[in-house]
């Protein structure tokens, strides 16, 4: 059964490995790739590796520096920052998962929609996301939690909002040049539906590009997320988010550098993280600058 | 003589583009009698793939427009059937086969994937039946072990399975009609021969019609009943394949027949029509092809000829057989 997988597969199989090598060989994917799947098994094993509760306020120890007790040190409640940076991660990651779900599934959708029907429609939908890319990113966003009303579902909302149009524009570039195929004028012959030609035929064929950008916009994702915390109008105490321990940390920035730096720091290192490994994605499965 | 199964009557497309209007077909006329093949050749850039891709009203608008005619397919106008019934007859009434058998198949899903598809849409079966059909169109087109094809990349076909499959998943409907645009012009003279007889056998079999385009007679000749010549957008002489062949009246038909090398005559040079295919955007006035026509006369540049009946079963536009004036 597996050797008869592994010949009828053959092919795929070997271009697998190669992109693997080729990510191996590629220091700032590896890099990249450590950073992510650290995030990640951080986040998993929160509950059980970090040493503290990331709530429980023990007024006695507040604002205690960097020791062997406390890592990172504690808050002004005495809460331990490295804890409450392990439980962030999964703040963060879930934000960044949400944010490119909703927002890569929407922006596909729109996009590969608008670049096959072409014309009237086109021109309506691409214009109405040029409006929503000539905000700043952080300033829509900013506008539209305050709207909703803070928290974290209404950040990674609007955040998701924000995104759209980068998944729209590059997915309606793609099914530009997937609708001039053969095989959707023959779908078309054989009397497939739009919509159906649009999810079956476009959608796929524009997925890999769809996987990079989501890469290379986690980060930024991320960051956006965490300034929504930062003015208060993402993630509400006492959730341990980064972006918000940072915004409160930063009152005592000057006494107690710890409180502030720790949460900004790991902020830093993921979204280099997502970046460099998008960048190197991106690299390595295009076709013209492989091998 | 029963209605035709289709009739293109006074078909003109035009295609409008920034160089200008571009005069695709004008006036073109065909008919197609229930289980005939009819072959339909011409130079490249003469129309031929337009006319096929009008049938299906899969001509891009815009920039291109049906300015005039009608395409009768069993008596109902499909230039003028709701959409939803247009999707009714794609496929499933009429299919359609391509040129290029490596960009007619999605490459991300499975063949057997995008073979049922077509089934299901326009067929009440499930899924399991579906397969069950495409296997046995796969051993019809003399596809080895289907089973297996079904579960495979159209990547990881060669061209002649490829077209193969797609002759298999157009005829899985039994349409009455299967349009083939130039389906072996992308492969090779020995699967191109291969492929050829499959269709030739299955289409005879299932009783489907077909229209042929080609742009190689040798092809027509072998395979169809009636042959149409297309010059420039206009159809300028239609006859049984036989006739054709052994007495073609147009000064086109004529040189395009002297162009074919032939094994068995010892000739130093081949001939050769002077000239080139003139662009649509202007197209010379009377007879489309006097231009580049040694036979030309007084009415050729200012008079358009029209078809008429020469012989039985022969029809010609062209001056020097009289009646063409109209």
């Amino acid at each position: 059964m597996w050797t008869e997988f592994r010949k009828e597969h053959a092919w795929q199989i070997k271009e697998f490995f190669f992109t693997l090598k080729l990510l191996r060989r590629n220091p700032s994917a590896v890099a990249g790739f450590v950073i992510i799947v650290l995030m990640v098994l951080m986040a998993l094993s929160a509950s059980f590796l970090s040493p503290y509760d990331p709530i429980r306020i023990s007024l006695k120890d507040r604002l205690s520096p960097p020791a062997l007790t406390h890592l990172f040190g504690t808050d002004e409640l005495g809460r331990d920052i490295l804890s409450r940076i392990m439980y962030g991660s999964r703040i963060s990651l879930r934000i960044g998962v949400l944010v490119i779900l909703i927002a890569g599934g929407m922006g596909s959708v729109i996009g590969a929609i608008s670049g096959y029907l072409g014309q009237k429609i086109d021109n309506l939908i691409m214009r109405v996301m040029d409006v929503i890319l000539s905000f700043p990113p952080l300033v829509l966003a900013m506008a539209l939690a305050a709207a909703l009303g803070p928290s974290l579902n209404n950040a990674i909302l609007a955040v998701a909002f924000v995104m759209i149009p980068k998944f729209a524009r590059m997915v309606r570039g793609e099914a530009l040049a997937v609708k001039e195929k053969q095989f959707i004028t023959a779908a078309r012959a054989s009397g497939a539906k739009s919509l159906w030609i649009v999810l079956h035929h476009i959608l796929p064929n524009c997925f890999s590009s769809v996987i990079i950008l989501a890469t290379l916009i986690l980060g930024e994702t991320i960051l956006i997320a965490a300034s929504l915390s930062f003015i208060g109008l993402g993630a509400q105490p006492p959730t341990p988010e980064w972006g918000a321990m940072v915004s409160v940390g930063r009152k005592f920035l000057m006494d107690q550098w710890w409180y502030a730096t720790f949460p900004g720091l790991f902020i830093l290192i993921t979204v280099i993280g997502f970046n460099i490994f998008g960048d190197a994605l991106r690299d390595i499965l295009d076709p013209r600058i492989r091998r | 003589m029963a209605e035709p199964l289709l009739a293109v009557r006074d078909l003109s497309i035009q295609f409008f583009t920034y160089q200008g209007v571009v005069q695709a077909l004008e006036n073109v006329n065909l008919t197609i009698q229930s289980g005939e093949i009819m072959g339909l050749v011409g130079e490249t850039g003469c129309g031929k793939s337009v006319m096929a891709r009008s049938v299906l009203r899969l001509i891009p608008d815009p920039p291109g427009k049906i300015t005039g005619g009608e395409i009768l397919f069993k008596g109902e106008d499909i230039l003028k059937a709701h959409w939803r019934r247009l999707r009714e007859i794609r496929g499933n009434r009429i299919s359609m086969v391509f040129q290029e058998p490596m960009s007619s198949l999605n490459p991300v899903f499975t063949v057997g994937n995008q073979m049922e598809e077509v089934i299901i849409l326009h067929q009440e079966v499930n899924r399991s039946r579906a397969q069950e059909i495409c296997i046995q169109m796969l051993q019809q087109v003399k596809m080895p072990d289907p089973e297996r094809v079904l579960g495979k990349y159209p990547h990881e076909l060669s061209g002649g399975m490829r077209q193969r499959v797609m002759i298999a998943m157009e005829l899985s409907c039994r349409p009455d009609l299967l349009i083939a645009d130039e389906p072996t012009t992308a492969l090779d003279v020995t699967v191109q021969g291969q492929v050829l007889t499959i269709l030739d056998d299955l289409v005879r079999r299932i009783g489907v019609s077909v229209l042929f385009i080609s742009h190689d007679l040798g092809v027509i000749a072998q395979l169809c009943d009636r042959v149409s010549v297309m010059y420039a957008g206009k159809i300028v002489e239609t006859a049984s394949v036989r006739n054709l062949f052994a007495a073609p009246y147009h000064p086109y038909t004529q040189g395009l027949l002297q162009a074919i090398p032939s094994v068995d005559k010892d000739r130093d040079s081949l001939m050769v029509i002077p000239g080139v295919v003139p662009r649509l955007i202007n197209p010379p006035g009377g007879c489309r092809f006097h231009p580049r026509c040694t036979k030309r006369f007084d009415p050729c540049d200012h008079i358009v000829p029209k078809l008429f009946e020469v012989a039985p079963d022969h029809e010609v536009a062209c001056h020097l057989y009289g009646e063409a004036r109209g």
